[in-house]
Order: C-alpha cells, then sequence, then structure tokens
C-alpha cells in the first residue's frame, strides 16, 4: 500500500510540477498577477508531495518490504537501521529519487526566500525551475520508477546494500553533492528569467549570487567527503583520482567558482552581465552532464550504476534541450546587453577575468579529457584512456599563472590601479614565500622536490597577500585588528576560500611529493620499515558483525622505539552479496597519515599488507572545509539580509543606493 | 572601421586564436598520455576497427576474463602472474602488489601496463569490477558472445536468497 501512495504522490508531484512550469510563464507574457501569484504555491505543493513519496520508499526500506523491486535489490533483513534509512540512495532509481527530492527541496526554498524580488522576476525563476523539473519527474516516473513491484512473486530477503556504501562519509556524500548538482538550477533558473526579462543588472546578481553560493558550498563539502572516503575505504589510498565521475563534479565546481567570482564583478561593477550568465547556464549543464555521465553507464568508473541505454538516451535528450533552449535564448538576448562602464587592462575586473579564463580553460581540460575516450571509441577508432598524468600535468602547468593572479587580485583597486602601488605589497610577499617556502622545506624534510618546493611557496603566496589585502584596508589602518570584527561576510568569505585553497594546496603537494606506499607479504610477527616508522604485524583476528565476517589484522607502528599507533585492518566478506571488502586502518594526524590495507592471504599462512606514509594529506580536505566556511560567510552577508528587511517597511532603493557606492580599498 | 570596433575585431581574433591554441594543446597532451585498449585476441591479431598491433614496450589497457586455474603466485613475494582470454589467444599479466578485492578467476577484469613481449604484459595496475552486477562496459563488449567461464561464485544472482 504505502509503496503505491510513493508513486501516486509523486505522479500528483509532476502535475503540480506541470502547472509550474505553465501558469507563473504565462502569466508573466500575459501580465496576468493571480497566474504569476501561484508559483510559490506550485512549488511548496510540488515539494510536499514529492517528500511524501521519498517518505514512502524510506519506511518501505526501514520495514524490509521486499515486496518493492528496489528495496529487495539494496537492502537486507540483517542490515543495520542507519544503512536501510541510506539505502535509500544506494542504487539508480532510489538516488534519482533523492536527486528530485533534493531538486524540490529547492524549489521550496526558492519560493520561500524570493518574496522581496520583483513578483515578474519570481513568477519567472520558479517557472523555469518547474519547467526543469519536468524532465526530471519524467524520467523518475516513465524509466526509474523506484516503487516498482516484485508482486505476487518476491524474495523472503533483499540482496543486500554494496558494502562500500555501508559506511558513515557515504552517507553524508550523495547528498551533499546532490545539493550542490541541483542547486546550481536556481543560478540557471535566475539567468534564464533574466534573459527573458532582458534586464540583466547589478540587482539580479545580488538575488541570484547568495543561491550560487549555497549550491557551490554544498559542491565544495561534497567533493571533499567523497575524496575523503575515497582515500580510507577505497583502499587506494589517494585523494584524487581523475576517475571520469569524479571529473563530472569538479567540472561544474570549477566554473562555479568563476561564476561566484564573475557574479561578485556584475553585482559591484554592473559588468561581466553575459558571462556571468554563460557561467550559470554552463554550471547547470555540466551538472546534467555529470547525471549523464553517472547514470547512461558509458564510462568505467567506481560511481557507474549498472548500464541501461535507453536512460542514457533520456538525459542525453533532455540535456540537448536545456543546453539548446538555453543557448539559443543566451544568443539573442545576451548581445542587446552592453555595459559601459570603464576600467583599464590594470584593474581589478581584468585581473578577476584573468583567473575565470583559466577556470574555464581548466574546466575544458576536464571536459576533454574525460570525453576524448568516449568520442575516440564513438568514432570507430578503438577505446583508449587517458590516465591522471595528462590531468596533473596541465592542472600543475595552470595552477601558477592562476596562484600569481589570486595573489595580486585581492590587492587591487577597481576600475584603475597604479603599477607602482603595488610593487612594493607584491616584492614582499613574494620574497617571503620564496624564503619560508624554502626554509620550510629544508629543515624539515631530507630531500627538497622541485614540485613540493613550487607548490608550498605559491600557498604562502596566497597566505601572505590574503593578510595583506586585509592589512591594506583603510579600516584596519587606521584602527588596528579591531576592525576585523567590522568586515563584512564577503569579505571574510575571500579571505578564508582563498586560505582554504592555500591549506589545500600544502597537503597536495606534500602528500603526491612526499608520500610513500608500499605493497609487502608478511607473516605475524614480521616488521617493515616506511619513512622512519616501524610496522609490526602484530596478530589476526577473526572478525564477525550482524551482516559480515572476515579478518583483522593488528598492527603495532613504532617511531623512534617510541610506540605511537595500534591499528586494525579489517578484510570484510559481505554474506549476501558475497563479496569482500577492504577496511583499512587509518592513523590520522596533523603532519602525517599512515594507512595499512589488509590484503589476501597466501598458502603458506602470509599476508598481503599495504602499507602508506602520507604526509599532510588531511590538509587537503582541512582546506575544503575552511573554503566552504567561506562560502557560508559568503551567504551570510548583511547585504543580503537587508533584502529581507525591506519587506518589513525599508524602502529597497535605500539599499541598493549603498551597494551601488564603490568598495574603498587602498 | 573606426576605432572601437578595430580593437573589438582584434580581441575577437586574439579570443578565438587563443581558444584553438589551447584546445590544440589540450588535444596534444591527451595523444602523450592515451592508452589504446585491447582485448588479449587485438593484441595478437590487432585491433578490431584498425588493424593496429601494439608494440613491444607500449604502453596500455588489456581488459578480459581471468582463465580458471591460471592465477600462480611466487612464493616469497607479492608477484602474481595469470592469464587473460576473450575468444580464443591467450596474454599472460604479471603484476607485483595487491589484486583487488573482487579479483577472482573467471571474472572480468582490466589491466593496465607495458607489453614486454608478443604476448606478455607487465601491470602496474589491475581493476576489477567493483560488485556483482557490474562489469565494466569494455570488458562487457570484449567478452561478448562467449559463454561465462564457470566460477565459484558465478550463480548469485538470484534475488531469492539468504
Amino acid at each position: 500500500m504505502v509503496p503505491q501512495l510513493g508513486y501516486f504522490s509523486l505522479v500528483i508531484a509532476m502535475v503540480l510540477a506541470t502547472m509550474l512550469a505553465i501558469f507563473p510563464l504565462w502569466g508573466a507574457k500575459r501580465g496576468n498577477v493571480q497566474l504569476m501569484n501561484s508559483a510559490p504555491t506550485l512549488a511548496l505543493g510540488a515539494f510536499f508531495f514529492t517528500l511524501l513519496s521519498y517518505l514512502a520508499l524510506t519506511y518501505s526500506f526501514v520495514v524490509n518490504d521486499f515486496t518493492v523491486s528496489y528495496v529487495a535489490s539494496h537492502s537486507n533483513s540483517l542490515l543495520p537501521i542507519r544503512y536501510r534509512v541510506t539505502g535509500v540512495w544506494g542504487g539508480h532509481e532510489g538516488s534519482f529519487l533523492l536527486w528530485v527530492f533534493i531538486y524540490s527541496i529547492w524549489m521550496a526554498a526558492v519560493a520561500l526566500r524570493s518574496k522581496a524580488i520583483p513578483l515578474l522576476i519570481r513568477a519567472r525563476v520558479l517557472g523555469v525551475m518547474g519547467l526543469v523539473s519536468l524532465g526530471f519527474y519524467l524520467f523518475i516516473l516513465l524509466m526509474s520508477n523506484p516503487f516498482e513491484s516484485l508482486l505476487p512473486y518476491f524474495p523472503v530477503d533483499g540482496r543486500d546494500l554494496n558494502p562500500l556504501l555501508q559506511d558513515f562519509a557515504m552517507i553524508i556524500h550523495p547528498p551533499l553533492l546532490y545539493m550542490g548538482y541541483v542547486g546550481l538550477s536556481v543560478s540557471f533558473a535566475f539567468a534564464i528569467a533574466a534573459l527573458l526579462t532582458g534586464k540583466l543588472d547589478s540587482t539580479w546578481a545580488k538575488w541570484s549570487r547568495p543561491w550560487a553560493v549555497a549550491a557551490w558550498v554544498f559542491l565544495t563539502l561534497g567533493i571533499t567527503v567523497g575524496s575523503w572516503w575515497a582515500y580510507y575505504e577505497l583502499g587506494w589510498g589517494g585523494w584524487w583520482f581523475w576517475d571520469p565521475v569524479e571529473n563530472a563534479s569538479l567540472m561544474p565546481w570549477l566554473i562555479t567558482t568563476a561564476l561566484i567570482h564573475s557574479f561578485a564583478v556584475t553585482e559591484k561593477r554592473g559588468i561581466f552581465k553575459s558571462w556571468t550568465v554563460l557561467l550559470a547556464i554552463t554550471g547547470f549543464s555540466l551538472s546534467l552532464l555529470g547525471t549523464f555521465l553517472v547514470r547512461s553507464g558509458i564510462v568505467v568508473s567506481v560511481h557507474a550504476f549498472a548500464s541501461d541505454p535507453e536512460r542514457g538516451l533520456f538525459i542525453l535528450g533532455f540535456l540537448a534541450v536545456v543546453i539548446g533552449a538555453s543557448l539559443t535564448l543566451y544568443a539573442i538576448k545576451a548581445t542587446h546587453m552592453k555595459s559601459y562602464v570603464k576600467y583599464t587592462m590594470f584593474s581589478r575586473e581584468v585581473f578577476l577575468w584573468g583567473n575565470n579564463i583559466i577556470l574555464t580553460v581548466a574546466t575544458l581540460v576536464v571536459l576533454l579529457g574525460t570525453f576524448l575516450p568516449m568520442v575516440h571509441k564513438e568514432l570507430g577508432l578503438g577505446s583508449i584512456s587517458i590516465g591522471s598524468p595528462f590531468f596533473s600535468e596541465i592542472f600543475g602547468y595552470l595552477l601558477v599563472p592562476f596562484v600569481a593572479l589570486l595573489g595580486v587580485t585581492p590587492l587591487m583597486r577597481w576600475k584603475q590601479n597604479k603599477l607602482a602601488t603595488l610593487k612594493k605589497p607584491v616584492l614582499i610577499a613574494l620574497g617571503i614565500s620564496i624564503v619560508v617556502g624554502f626554509l620550510m622545506l629544508t629543515l624539515t624534510r631530507s630531500e627538497v622536490e622541485n614540485m613540493a618546493l613550487l607548490g608550498v611557496i605559491l600557498a604562502i603566496w596566497i597566505m601572505i597577500s590574503t593578510i595583506q589585502s586585509v592589512l591594506a584596508k583603510k579600516e584596519v589602518q587606521q584602527k588596528g585588528v579591531a576592525a576585523l570584527s567590522n568586515m563584512t561576510g564577503s569579505e571574510w568569505a575571500m579571505v578564508l576560500g582563498h586560505m582554504g585553497f592555500a591549506v589545500s594546496i600544502i597537503g597536495m603537494v606534500l602528500t603526491s611529493s612526499y608520500g610513500v606506499e608500499k605493497d609487502v607479504r608478511m607473516h605475524t610477527g614480521d616488521t617493515v620499515v616506511l619513512a622512519g616508522y616501524e610496522f609490526e604485524f602484530v596478530q589476526i583476528k577473526d572478525i564477525t558483525a550482524e551482516n559480515y565476517t572476515g579478518h583483522a589484522a593488528v598492527v603495532d607502528v613504532r617511531y623512534e622505539n617510541e610506540k605511537v599507533a595500534h591499528m586494525v585492518a579489517e578484510k570484510r566478506f559481505y554474506t549476501v552479496q558475497r563479496s569482500a571488502m577492504t577496511e583499512a586502518a587509518v592513523d590520522a594526524g596533523i603532519t602525517r597519515d599512515l594507512f595499512v590495507a589488509l590484503g589476501e592471504q597466501f598458502k603458506d599462512g602470509s599476508w598481503a599488507l599495504r602499507v602508506y606514509h602520507k604526509p599532510f594529506i588531511r590538509w587537503v580536505w582541512f582546506g575544503g572545509l575552511i573554503i566552504a566556511l567561506g562560502g557560508l560567510f559568503a551567504m551570510g552577508d548583511k547585504r543580503y539580509r537587508a533584502k529581507r528587511q525591506s519587506l518589513i517597511g525599508r524602502k529597497e532603493n535605500e539599499i541598493e543606493q549603498s551597494d551601488l557606492v564603490p568598495e574603498v580599498q587602498s | 572601421m573606426n576605432p572601437r570596433r578595430k580593437q573589438r575585431l582584434y580581441l575577437t581574433l586574439l579570443g578565438v586564436v587563443g581558444f584553438s591554441l589551447i584546445i590544440g594543446l589540450i588535444l596534444y597532451s591527451a595523444g602523450q598520455n592515451m592508452d589504446l585498449f585491447y582485448t588479449p585476441s587485438e593484441i595478437v591479431n590487432g585491433k578490431n576497427e584498425t588493424g593496429i598491433k601494439p608494440k613491444v614496450g607500449e604502453r596500455l589497457r588489456i581488459g578480459g576474463l581471468v582463465v580458471e586455474g591460471s592465477v600462480r603466485r611466487d612464493e616469497e613475494s607479492l608477484d602474481v602472474s595469470f592469464d587473460l582470454m576473450d575468444s580464443g589467444p591467450i596474454i599472460t599479466v604479471t603484476y607485483t602488489g595487491i589484486l583487488p578485492d573482487l579479483f577472482r578467476e573467471g571474472q572480468g577484469i582490466i589491466a593496465q601496463g607495458h607489453l614486454t613481449s608478443a604476448n606478455e604484459i607487465k601491470a602496474f595496475e589491475v581493476l576489477a569490477k567493483h560488485d556483482e552486477e557490474y562489469m565494466s562496459p569494455e570488458v562487457a563488449e570484449a567478452v561478448k558472445g562467449i559463454k561465462h567461464v564457470k566460477s565459484d561464485y558465478s550463480k548469485t544472482s538470484d534475488n531469492t536468497k539468504g
């Protein structure tokens, strides 16, 4: 009964979404206020019924309703309850329901938080979101129904959840990432609404920007958690593999990073408008492309769901419609949007634009590297693969100019900047970063790797110039550190975002340059030495749990004869799925991680063990968290809150006036 | 042409040239890092599409089924070798290190490595499918039409167990 209700709710949600796609847009065209006013109600209705449907599937999982085909293949009565709740997104159909559900959350959020926006725009934004959602609802109802029934012949028990997904990070990774992917639809809808209205100005940027930042924060967190998960759960011990599906999440992230910076220029200076719109459209298109990659089964990846060409075709068609329609609209409308604001080549706008270009090129690199093998194959030239050296090499080249600009830009003024004023801070920052970077490496490492040296210098360069840009503010110079409390959310966002990036760079280069990995064959009692750490294979234990059995290797680690870690690495065998899983043991530290994974047993009783020493690897993810925190500060910026105050009587003009005053810096 | 238009034209030209240059460089670099995918019979007979045979020393990817009973392990080290096949010819793969959890005889795997002789590959990476249902499209295609090689774990795909 419940599964049928779940399906039925989804149908109702789709009906409401259809109305949302028609009435407000029609009303906007005709100037019919009543029709336009229906938008928020319809959006909330669609959200409500999608929520019901989502709860219905969750309920079916919790009560082990194996008459539902999806539950039968992704759960088991022995599965712990927390994984039954999260098992909802353990496979294609359910994870797409989560996707649709999250989409409806964003629709509802826009409906609730857009009261201060003129009705015409509000109706169009929600209408466009409804239009896009139609594609998703159709897809789930027609091609991937999670409620499909196995009646009358249903199994006694389910086939269990993929063991890889029975893990904490896997609980939060997909929802975070989906919040990001789907959230990009909001700034997309704002862009389309603005094109339809023909009015792109700094007010538009101000409405749309917090939504883009919100989606970007989720995307950042999702990618960070995913990287951390792959590190310890897949037992690979790395933090990025250039896997096609990882790339699919990196592309929208790069473009959205460019977007939120371009938004800053559009909002402050009223320029780069059509570029900002193009980025907003591209960002969401890339997120759809990611969906296509994951769900069509055309790529070889740990993430790919079992393939179904029909589904792939549907998404490809949908993608073509969305991209085609929005780019056509863009081509017609965006050419009319010229801005007449003056700025010189040597100004903050141009430097920001420079970094936008680098981010776009980086996206292009990932796009080509990911799709070239597919194109190659379709052309009948056979299948090929493009390995991580390609990506790492080009990203290495792009990083240097990118970071160079990133350091200077916050020190610059809008409109124009005199070279002389920059000379001093830039030389100081450059001097400090080279000296400190060199000393840090020569003092702590026996060998200085060029890549590590370059990376550390770049990271320190970012940190120093970010601090300089804060100190250069007039307020700070007058009042000292106390003035920091007056810094706006956006200013904090810049500081945290850039600092976080620097922290990540340090982690990336140090772990890539100095990480040591070793596969060894050991009997209990054997020891192996790695980077000064002595790993002793103490014993092997049998383990049993609710839904798996296996072995655990106990490894004690000593450094300079002092015991520093006691590690237990497991090899599990999940009884229902009959699949083996490596649960690596990780001893985490600020300056290094120790990592032990258990391999197979050999005939003579010895075991294969994989041991890693990974310096500074945690910094990669810690940096990601700082970046996301920066995004939160940007969302909390006062000027977005002012928008809501305008509801209770303040004139909107006042706020806009204050926003038109260019930021003063010196 | 007035100066403003002239400037626009130059900027556009610069953009187009720059863009093509970037694409060209990316494609060039991609070509340098490209590994062709072969099945065991393609290594012996040449690729189906183009007839190209890999040269000894070339870096490549190979996908096929692990021949039953062909896995041989060294007594002391982590050296291992196994045979791969699709529809006839057999290629031997040698590897040092830990094999993935789902590596089993009779199942499809992908290996990446260098061709060391006409029918031998020294692999630096071995990938197995990550769950019971999933087979990488490359392998699935390579072994299409071959009857499933029997193994201990091949009969698990019925829903009613447990």
